[in-house]
């Protein structure tokens, strides 16, 4: 049987900063998650891969990244990694958490 | 130090014109991502996890005042006010702008550094060991040879796109600080019968996926033999590594694949041919990189103040035991500046801690300073009467921590708070094991021990050679830690052995507890290191340590 399919966002780095951006409903770039588009099934998703990666002069090496959606309806990352490109380095206080 | 020519200076300049260019071409969208990415990495700019980052080649390791401060102030402007030494004798800067790069690389000229052959399939920046021209058990300082090779190794036009990347690391002592067996090559000064310097050639080390201890290929190469037979060694590799399969292609694959024997035959008929091609390195140059690399004016003063604060000051005595090493003239002494401090991240310095290294250097240290590949610092030559000062001044920048050598010097590699390679993260582990064991107050009890760490497979934090080596995975959508016994870096080196099934984030700190524990009640008495020890007992009562009877993983609690 197929797995389900879990809802998916597009996530990049920024060109100029190299900082984490998710794609939106309006094809912009945030750098917060709560406001990407989720993409709820596969066709839906590879159409926003494709929206996201004709903007090449914005952002660098675009992708699909598994999401949940939290109770306040806003996606939240899945995967250990797409937690810590959410929050910066964990290492000492600096990079996005200390921006925010 | 060596000074650039005429031709290095146009040279690297010219590069940063055309990488600005090429920055601008990607902005402005001429440039697509797939055509830039090549040119932004043959310029040392990385895309990570959370940001760009440019990694600068400090070659040999050495740098000057100078040169310190010119990193101080890149980290200053256009970073956040740090910089992260590292396992290559590099620097790399976390978190510059794109559009900035071509500024920093500039600066980085003004002081005669640059960033080219820091990535791509070429050879890389040549490390050698960190006490070069200083240590008292030096055969010959190896900076001229590691000098040598940069120059050959620079833009060579046959050499920019071998099967992978290509490191070479020389030493210059029997005791080896420079990991010479984990590199591709290593080149270990030697003398033969007659007592003339040559070197020992080792190929077809490294560490990554399939880790190997490099072979020896030459017992003793003349030194005039150097460049045609590194040349010989290149021609080899690049017409016969593998480059349908990046994970075998480096050239440890080919010693390991065609053999010892056969490989050797190849590389000494190309040594044949390259050698009767060879005009030789022209006398004035090998002169010019000698006289850049003249041992400074020693004075040979002697004073009571090293004794007498060692004496008067407990804390001062066991810095000397652990971070001054003794140096080739008595009056001098070799200070390490430990970049870990306790919970701290291995091999970050701060801007304004470079620049107490650039001032310390300049007014007691001949102007040298070096990086070691175990990511802290060296100030080469110091003479003992002013460690002491040295000592205090380094109090204040927080850079005085006694534990060269210990349990807290933990290499850890970025992982994954930085790199997007890594599957799990690697500093705060390091952090962990440094705080837990600082609050057990057990360090000094422990004795000489390297812990590793790596973010992935990779292996940047050498974990496979550490006598404790941890690699971060990804299990299942979890940080996993898995544990490797009795390696070693050094001329006895060795690849350590995987424990069993790897640990959670949460249960990794016990799991070292557990392996140092059972370390104190095994070892014969103090002077047992634990390398020794794991040598002796072997793997068995380690295991059953962190496992447990059954083989459960048991939590030390
Ligand atoms: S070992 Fe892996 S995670 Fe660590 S720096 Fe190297 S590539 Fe990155």
């Amino acid at each position: 049987m197929a797995r389900e399919y879990k809802p998916r966002i597009v996530t990049a780095n920024d060109l100029i900063e190299g900082d984490v951006v998710y794609f939106t409903a309006s094809h912009n770039w945030s750098r917060d998650i709560g406001e990407a588009v989720v993409a709820w099934s596969r066709e839906a998703a590879e159409q926003l891969l494709a929206a996201a990666q004709a903007q090449e002069n914005r952002v660098v090496g675009p992708y699909l990244a598994e999401t949940d959606i939290g109770e306040d309806n806003r996606p939240q990352p899945v995967h250990f990694r797409e937690v810590f490109r959410t929050r910066g380095p964990s290492n000492y206080f600096h990079g996005k958490q200390a921006e925010t | 130090m060596y000074r650039y020519n005429d031709f290095d200076e146009a040279f690297v300049r010219n590069r940063v014109a055309e990488f600005r260019e090429q920055v601008r071409r990607r902005i402005d969208g001429s440039l697509t991502e797939d055509e830039f990415k090549p040119l932004r990495l043959k310029n040392g700019l990385y895309l990570q996890l959370h940001a760009y980052m440019l990694r600068v080649a400090i070659p040999y390791g050495t740098l000057n005042s100078r040169q310190m401060r010119q990193l101080a102030l890149i980290a200053e402007r256009f970073d956040k006010g740090y910089g992260h030494f590292t396992t290559r004798q590099n620097i790399q800067f976390n978190w510059p702008r794109l559009k900035d790069v071509p500024d920093i690389l500039e600066l980085l000229a003004d002081v005669e550094m640059h960033s080219i052959q820091t990535s791509g399939n070429c050879i890389r920046n040549v490390t050698a060991d960190h006490f070069a021209g200083a240590a008292a058990d030096e055969i010959e300082d190896p900076r001229p040879t590691a000098e040598l090779v940069r120059q050959w190794s620079t833009d060579h036009p046959e050499f920019q796109y071998l099967p992978r990347k290509f490191k070479i690391a020389v030493s210059g002592s029997p005791n080896d600080r420079a990991v010479t067996k984990a590199n591709d090559i290593g080149l270990r000064m030697v003398r033969n019968e007659a007592g003339e310097p040559g070197y020992e050639v080792i190929v077809g080390g490294g560490l990554g996926r399939t880790p190997m201890i490099g072979k020896t290929v030459r017992e003793f190469l003349p030194k005039d033999d150097l460049l045609p037979y590194l040349e010989a060694i290149l021609q080899v590799y690049n017409l016969s590594g593998r480059r349908d399969n990046k994970y075998k292609a480096r050239i440890k694959i080919l010693v390991h694949e065609t053999g010892l024997d056969e490989l050797k035959a190849r590389i000494e008929d190309a040594f044949e041919r390259q050698k009767r091609a060879f005009p030789g390195v022209p006398a004035d140059l090998i002169r010019q990189i000698e006289e850049a690399f003249a041992p400074p004016e020693f004075e040979n003063t002697q004073s009571l103040a090293y004794e007498q604060a060692q004496a008067d000051n407990p804390a001062f005595r066991s810095f000397v035991e652990t971070n001054v090493a003794e140096h080739r003239n008595p009056a001098y002494g070799i200070v390490t500046v430990s970049l870990k401090p306790i919970g701290g991240t291995p091999g970050d310095a701060t801007a304004e801690q470079m620049r107490v290294l650039a001032d310390l250097a300049e007014r007691y240290g001949h102007d040298e300073l070096r990086v070691s590949h175990e990511q802290n610092i060296i100030l080469p030559h110091v003479r003992k009467a002013d460690v002491p000062t040295v000592y205090a001044a380094l109090g204040e920048a927080g850079l005085a921590t006694a534990n060269i050598g210990l349990l807290s010097d933990i290499i850890a590699c970025p992982g994954m708070d930085y790199c997007s390679l890594a599957t799990a993260r690697s500093i705060p582990v390091a952090q962990a094991i440094s705080k837990r064991f600082d609050e057990l107050n057990l360090e000094r009890e422990i004795g000489p021990l390297k812990i590793k760490i790596s973010g992935c497979i990779n292996a940047c934090g050498h974990h496979h050679v550490g006598h404790i080596g941890i690699l971060g995975l990804d299990k299942a959508g979890r940080e996993n830690y898995q544990i490797t016994l009795g390696g070693d870096g050094t001329e006895s080196a060795t690849i350590g052995e995987r424990t069993g099934p790897g640990f959670d984030a949460e249960d990794i700190v016990p799991a070292i507890e557990a392996i140092i524990e059972a370390y104190l009640a095994l070892r014969e008495d103090a002077s047992e290191t634990f390398l020794e020890a794991y040598r002796r007992l072997g793997a068995e009562p380690f295991k059953q340590a962190i496992y447990g009877e059954n083989g459960d993983k048991a939590r030390a609690a």
